[in-house]
């Protein structure tokens, strides 16, 4: 379903070259890290520039030697008047082939494993992670935080370690933090994970660096790094959204799920629904095994409920299929709700400091009268359930 | 031992040969001889290459300011689309296998002519509806905008010529399998008697290595792009995920084989770049067996590293590390390569003739190319790499200024065998400092603007990289015009240069024992079977003022110094 209230905002971008452009400040040493990237503004930035800087110096010596080598070679031994003179020498030397073969090898294989290293904890979240939504589409970004409040940018607090669950609603794209050194692709069909601990605050460039059609080139926007909690809440131009995602799951749930999926513990034809999202040691299946509930798994269950069946209700799956009739962002919205199920003091409470939020806010943009002027704010929230009732 | 006037009969410029023998387009448009073959393979590869090269020069002329709006962003996609399109499949897969191997090959066994010699032909025609479907791409369809790796769904949703050009490089596809099968078995069957595995020049091990690759990876590229049609035709969801089908299951169906599509790409430049530093160096290749052996390990590792192009995709973190792991074993055959040739030049006599100054060049850019493979196979260095410049850069260090650059050596080596000529030295040398300066100019900035955090593909971009995406574009127009003057060197020789004898380079493989240019038979005397890094097996012959087999030569009039040939 296409957000149509982001439309306004397609061109975006445009004013905010002024802004997120930051001129490298960097060394002008090339034999500096900070020669050849951006600040390093993420927890694993010092460690991705250590293994390049290493890489670097180790390239360089080898390099050095084989020019110089050859150099000196075509001085030493350049055909002279003309006249063909190679001088006796082996053409064979296994001792020496050996050594040369292996030595790199050691080399490689520390490079291999630093590098690995580093990778684990790029692709790793820590338990107590700030999950942000992420959506990618042609040619824009959309930022839904925890307590469902929705930005264009990408806003953190520093030191506040983040997920980010990222879902495209059309082709690949893939989200680039150059000062976080972070890179995943956005995959339609399926959500994909980035795991950011922001160190320093500031602005960043975000770029989409999937080619992803025309305007590839201006999917670029902008990730501020802010110093607390309070001054992202406060400093930032939030996209006024007409309702909580996980009221929109609930509406959902209420008239598509609710006949066979309790949310009161008890089973029904279907798994109750309130004790699912990231059950500790996974779902298990009729085959025994145990599958994480996980974003990945709910879509798989909503579009295609017989690939995997929970043990008890099988052998065959009694759901139909809501492939088609669920949109991506519809399906998102029932993963809020079942994530609400699983805590809902902690979504009620967000509930609670937005308004209060809201309320206090200073900037006459997000005045509740101002979005009233603007009656098709409320058309998406309305629109999903309307359409659920017809069928 | 022959007599002089035979001597002259084998090895001065003939009156006939392949060129002239029959004339008329239908004796080139149906000819089965692998050597006019060759020559038109080179002829349109090398048309591939000035088409795409010109689009690279737009690409760059656009990029010079950060917005510039020469071209819009759907012109500069389809630009680079095109670009990249036509460069991998109609011109660096082709190039050195299908224009020099089958020019040399043959002539390399003693051989008269490929094993298939329709099936020979029946490739070129291919190449030829190929490149067609290609460019029909531009001129039926409305353009090509997916980026050579045309990855899905993108390609499936866009309106532009997605299916003439998945045509094209599928029919390109069989094209490049039918060189491959048809050097398999020549060099299988139709080696010269004595002529043992171990006495083949490196070339060929190089290309019996790159046709294993063609023949194995290349039906995956069909299979894949076929698959590509009839979902974008008929949504039969495979690939789409509105269908149910997954996108990253095209990129490794498309990696696996456009990765060893990569060593099809370079394994035939580093034979070239074995037998020119060998013979310009007139030293026995060292390591024969470490090199030889380095061909097929980087051909069978080839198939196993294709997710190193996926690693920031969502495939499995063990997937991954796995793939990392496998992709650093490539480097090793790759440098022992290098070092082989280091240890080929020392105590040589070394010739600053223009195909060793491409093969010196071809050493230093590929050293380049293959270090910075290091900052992206390792992990976490690749995730901030990954589809920026940095991967630009790096992949042009090992396609440009690893393959083209064999090719030009490659070209100029063999140039005087094609067409029985010689070249201007000094213009062909002033060629490559143009092409080897331009080159690292166009490309070197690169590495720096990737990591920096420029990304690939971008119509435009950050004002801070502008200083760089200028030097580039400089450069590029510097490597155009060393092309360009390589390419006029290389005509005005075929035509009017001095005629040169059979082997003016001192060269002991066996194709430099037919006259040059060859007669349509290859040899008009049964070839003696040769150590092809046996130089002193060849002899200076003052008649002829070239070299020839000491066999051939009259004993009493072997100089005892080795002059070069005046090609007067």
């Amino acid at each position: 379903m296409n957000p149509n209230f982001l439309l306004p905002l397609a061109k975006f971008n445009d004013h905010l070259n002024a802004e997120y452009v930051q001129e490298h400040s960097g060394s002008d040493l090339f034999w500096e890290s900070s020669y050849w990237f951006p600040e390093q503004a993420s927890a694993f930035a010092e460690k991705v520039d250590f293994l390049y800087m290493a890489i670097f110096w180790i390239s360089t010596v080898f390099f050095a030697l084989i020019v110089g080598v050859m150099v000196y070679f075509i001085i030493k031994y350049r055909r002279k008047n003309g006249v063909i003179a190679p001088q006796p020498s082996t053409s064979h030397n296994t001792a020496i082939e050996i050594l040369w073969s292996v030595l790199p090898s050691i080399i490689l294989v520390w490079m291999f494993y630093y590098g690995a290293e580093g990778f684990f904890d790029m692709r790793v979240a820590t338990d107590d992670a700030e999950e942000i939504q992420v959506t990618a589409r042609k040619w824009n970004w959309q930022f839904t935080y925890p307590n469902g409040d929705v930005s264009d940018e990408l806003h953190l607090v520093r030191n506040v370690p983040v997920k980010l669950v990222m879902r495209s609603d059309d082709v690949l794209h893939s989200l680039f933090v150059s000062a976080f050194r972070q890179k995943v692709d956005i995959v339609p069909g399926r959500y994909t994970y980035a795991y950011i601990v922001p160190t320093e605050e500031g602005k960043f460039r975000l770029a989409c660096t999937e080619y992803c059609g025309d305007e590839h080139s201006r999917m670029r926007t902008l990730c501020q790094v802010h110093k607390t909690e309070a001054e992202r809440k406060s400093s930032t131009e939030w996209i006024r959204t007409p309702g909580k995602p996980w009221l929109t799951g609930e509406r959902l749930y209420k008239i598509n799920c609710s006949g066979c999926h309790k949310v009161d513990g008890t089973a029904a034809t279907g798994p109750a629904l309130n004790l699912i999202w990231d059950k500790q040691g996974g779902e298990i299946l009729v085959d025994g095994s145990a599958v994480p509930v996980d974003r990945n798994y709910i879509r798989e269950s909503i579009l295609y409920p017989n690939a995997k069946i929970v043990q008890g209700y099988g052998p065959v799956s009694q759901m139909n299929s809501f492939d088609g009739k669920f949109s991506d962002q519809q399906i998102d919205d029932i993963i809020w709700y079942l994530r609400f199920l699983k805590d809902p003091a902690k979504f009620e409470n967000f509930d609670a400091t937005t308004e209060g939020a809201a309320e206090s806010g200073e900037d006459g943009d997000t005045a509740p009268a101002d979005a009233e002027a603007e009656p098709a704010l409320e058309v998406p929230a309305a629109e999903p359930a309307a359409t659920e009732e017809e069928h | 031992m022959a007599t002089a006037a035979r001597r002259k009969e084998l090895f001065s410029y003939p009156k006939t040969n392949y060129l002239n023998h029959t004339k008329g387009f239908a004796s080139w448009a149906f000819t089965l001889d692998h050597k006019r073959i060759g020559i038109m393979y080179l002829i349109g590869v090398t048309s591939a290459l000035f088409l795409a090269g010109i689009f690279a020069l737009v690409l760059r002329t656009h990029l010079w300011t950060s917005d510039s709006g020469m071209l819009t962003d759907a012109q500069y996609n389809q630009m680079f689309t095109l670009h990249g399109a036509i460069m991998v499949f109609a011109f660096i897969i082709p190039s050195i296998p299908a224009a020099l191997g089958n020019f040399v090959l043959p002539m390399m066994l003693g051989a008269k002519d490929v094993a298939f010699p329709r099936l020979n032909l029946a490739s070129f025609y291919l190449w030829i509806i190929g490149t067609s479907c290609l460019l029909g791409a531009i001129l039926l369809g409305k353009g090509l905008d997916t980026g050579w790796t045309f990855y899905t769904p993108y390609s499936i949703e866009t309106d532009t010529g997605v299916i003439y050009a998945t045509l094209g490089a599928f029919v390109l596809g069989f094209s490049s399998i039918f060189t491959g099968l048809n050097f398999l078995v020549t060099i299988n069957t139709m080696r010269a008697p004595g002529q043992t595995w171990f006495k083949l020049p490196l070339f060929l091990w190089s290309l019996y290595a790159t046709s294993i690759i063609q023949v194995l990876a290349t039906p995956v590229l069909g299979i894949t792009l076929l698959m590509l049609i009839a979902e974008k035709t008929m949504h039969i969801g495979i690939f789409d995920p509105k269908y149910g089908g997954d996108p990253v299951l095209f990129q490794h169906f498309f990696w696996f084989y456009s990765h060893p599509a990569v060593y099809i790409m370079i394994l035939p430049a580093m034979g070239v770049i074995s037998d020119l530093i060998s013979v310009y160096s007139q030293k026995k290749i060292f390591g024969y067996s470490f090199i030889a052996f380095s061909s097929v390990a980087i051909a069978l590792l080839g198939f196993l590293v294709w997710g190193h192009h996926m690693f920031t995709s969502g495939q499995s973190i063990v997937v991954t590390i796995i793939f990392s792991a496998i992709t650093f074993t490539v480097a090793i055959p790759s440098a022992v390569k290098v070092f082989n040739w280091l240890a080929t030049m020392y105590k040589g006599s070394i010739s600053l003739a223009t195909p060793m100054c491409y093969a010196l060049s071809f050493i230093f850019l590929f050293g380049i190319g293959g270090l910075t493979g290091l900052f992206l196979g390792a992990l976490s260095t690749d995730i901030h790499l990954h589809d920026t410049y940095f991967v630009v850069a790096h992949f042009h260090f090992v396609m440009v200024g690893g393959t083209l650059t064999a090719l030009l050596g490659g070209v100029f080596h063999w140039w005087p065998k094609m067409f029985g000529r010689m070249y201007n030295d000094n213009m062909g040398r002033l060629g490559c400092l143009l092409v080897f300066s331009g080159f690292n100019l166009t490309f070197f900035p690169q590495f720096v603007m990737g990591a920096r955090g420029m990304p690939r593909r971008y119509a435009s971009y950050d004002p801070e990289f502008e200083v760089f995406h200028q030097w580039s574009t400089i450069g590029a127009f510097i490597l155009g015009l060393g092309i360009l003057i390589s390419a006029v060197t290389l005509i005005y020789a075929a035509l009017y240069g001095p005629k040169c004898g059979s082997n003016p380079f001192k060269a002991a493989s066996m194709e430099w024992q037919s006259s040059s240019p060859p007669d349509f038979h290859n040899f008009i005397h049964k070839p003696l079977m040769n150590d092809p890094y046996n130089f002193d097996s060849q002899v200076y012959d003052a008649d002829l003022d070239t070299y020839i087999h000491r066999e051939f030569a009259d004993p009493g009039s072997i100089p005892e110094k080795s002059p070069q040939p005046q090609h007067s």
